[in-house]
């Protein structure tokens, strides 16, 4: 059996929204290059709903797909729905990852939730 | 779609000419080689040859070679073995920090039973000084392990220089040769160990058989119990067939190891110089020059290792990466740790290990594909894109503290 479902390698080899929001409503940063991943996560809000969500990701196969389906899941999402976003949801949707690469999982909705806080906060909410 | 292995270190591809001669032994001579009858002493006979040859490609006399299952029990057997031995005055070893896990964790095994273990730290390139081994010396050292090279950067020691100061003080010298055994040349003598440990799945031998030279008149306290095999030393039903390949693969490698050497030496220069060319920011690991001729390590900055792994896989490239994630552990190599590079540029590690199955066609794919696969990973890196707005590195911020890093502390 291969290390990774072919879900988890088909958002690795073909990430969808990597990039950048230049104008973002909220940035969210989570990781450390020292443990070997690091995601940036950008929202642009418009009526409570995310109408656009971007990552730039270092980090292993996992990582990079986890940010892809994230971004993914909770493009179209309003606010409320998107921090509902669980790290087994995330998993559950990638067909499952390996168990040492779950923490991999924590991190993509943590930096997504990140950057809905960072909106939040700009806009007093 | 093409298949270019790189991963050498983890093991080569077996010898036709090996895998015929353990053929017989997996077929009609089963004999047991304890046993008394024509067939039990055609096993005999056959492991017998098999010393010969493993004594030679390492200057050794066949009384001194003892069969074992693989590289990490010879190790251990090595390790345990005499520090047991002389348990009785001495409590003390002296390992480097980037020997192989076999050594490293029979040290830290012996530290439990009451042994002070001193791990002597590597320069930049991952050399031992030979006067940091005479400083950690003391009178109730019981043995000293330095490996001969790395399998990881391909660093190589100066054994002689450090064996002479060791053996200077009548301590027993173990040298782990398993990286370097026919890749260059290891003699007991000239390298002056006292016991050396190699292994025929790097180069071109099967799995499953392995070797612990043990200098006449050495003590060693067998860690497996059983029966008389190997004098006594080692217990255990003779892996016949795996012990016959590892020969053939020793005498093998001791008449065609050069010609091997060569080639490999020149892709090896070729990836090492060009790369740089093709990928900016990437930087060799290990010694520029004091290197196995088989062993191409560079850092990439800004990607991480697993990812570049995993993309030259998609492109048939076969290699392995001393990244954290790409470890079942979650933890960055400890070799790239002991050589004190960034621990940010220690993820987008790479390691290609070369055999005589390669070609320069091979280094030239890589050389092909790979740039891609970095811009595409760097494209989407968050350092990367701090990087060009602010011509600075990130600095790494206080990190994400994941608990089950240490649930997985122990499975490496």
């Amino acid at each position: 059996m291969p290390f990774y479902s072919e879900k988890v390698m088909d958002h690795f080899q073909n990430p969808r929204n990597v990039g950048e929001i230049k104008d973002a409503d909220g940035v969210g940063e989570v990781g450390n290059p020292v443990c070997g991943d690091m995601m940036t996560f950008y929202v642009k809000v418009k009526d409570n709903v995310l109408e656009d969500v971007k990552f730039k990701t270092f980090g292993c196969g996992a990582a990079i797909a986890v940010s892809s389906m994230v971004a993914e899941m909770a493009k179209g999402k309003t606010v409320d729905e998107a921090m509902k976003i669980t790290n087994d949801l995330v998993a559950k949707e990638l067909g499952g990852l390996p168990p040492n690469k779950m923490h991999c999982s924590n991190l993509g909705a943590d930096a997504l939730h990140k950057a809905i806080e960072d909106y939040s906060k700009k806009h007093g909410k | 779609m093409k298949e270019i292995y790189l991963d050498n270190q983890a093991n080569t591809k077996i010898s036709e000419r090996v895998f015929n001669e353990m053929l017989p032994f997996l077929r009609e001579n089963y004999g047991n080689a304890q046993s008394m009858h024509t067939l039990g002493a055609r096993s005999k006979d056959a492991i017998e040859n098999a010393r010969k040859q493993a004594a030679a490609l390492v200057g050794a006399n066949e009384q001194e070679i003892y069969f074992t299952s693989c590289g990490s029990e010879a190790n251990n057997l090595a390790i345990k073995g005499v520090a047991e031995a002389n348990s009785a005055k001495a409590k003390h070893i002296v390992v480097s920090s980037v020997e192989h896990f076999s050594v490293l964790y029979s040290a830290r095994r012996l530290s439990q039973a009451g042994f002070e273990v001193t791990y002597l730290p590597v320069d930049k390139y991952g050399m031992v000084s030979p006067s940091d081994v005479e400083k950690a010396l003391r009178p109730d050292t019981a043995i000293v392990s330095i490996q001969h090279a790395n399998t990881e950067i391909g660093t190589i020691q100066n054994i002689p220089e450090i064996s002479r100061i060791v053996r200077a003080k009548k301590i027993p010298f173990h040298c782990d040769a398993v990286a370097s055994a026919g890749q260059i040349p290891v003699d007991v003598n000239a390298l002056g160990a006292d016991l050396l440990t190699f292994s025929g799945a790097q180069f071109y031998g099967p799995r499953g058989a392995a070797a612990l030279y043990v200098r006449k008149g050495a003590r060693i306290i067998p860690q497996i119990d059983g029966g008389i095999q190997e004098n006594g030393r080692r217990a255990g039903t003779e892996n016949v067939p795996a012990i016959v390949g590892f020969g053939k693969a020793c005498e093998l490698a001791k008449n065609e190891m050069e010609q091997n050497s060569k080639k490999t030496a020149a892709i090896r220069d070729r990836i090492i110089t060009e790369l740089p060319k093709k990928i900016e920011y990437i930087y060799l690991n290990g010694h520029p020059t004091a290197r196995l001729p088989n062993n191409v390590n560079f850092s990439v900055e800004f990607v991480e290792g697993e990812a570049m792994m995993l993309f030259l896989d998609q492109k048939g490239i076969c290699v392995s990466s001393g990244s954290a994630c790409a470890s079942k552990a979650l933890k960055m190599s400890h070799v790239l740790s002991a050589i004190k590079i960034d621990a940010a540029v220690a993820q987008g590690s790479i390691l290609m290990s070369l055999s005589k199955y390669n070609s320069t066609d091979d280094a030239d794919y890589v050389l092909n594909e790979f740039p891609a696969i970095v811009k595409k990973l760097r494209d989407m890196s968050p350092l990367y894109n701090y990087f060009q707005k602010t011509g600075k590195r990130q600095e790494a911020g206080p990190g994400t503290d994941y608990d089950h890093h240490h649930d997985h502390e122990e499975q490496e």
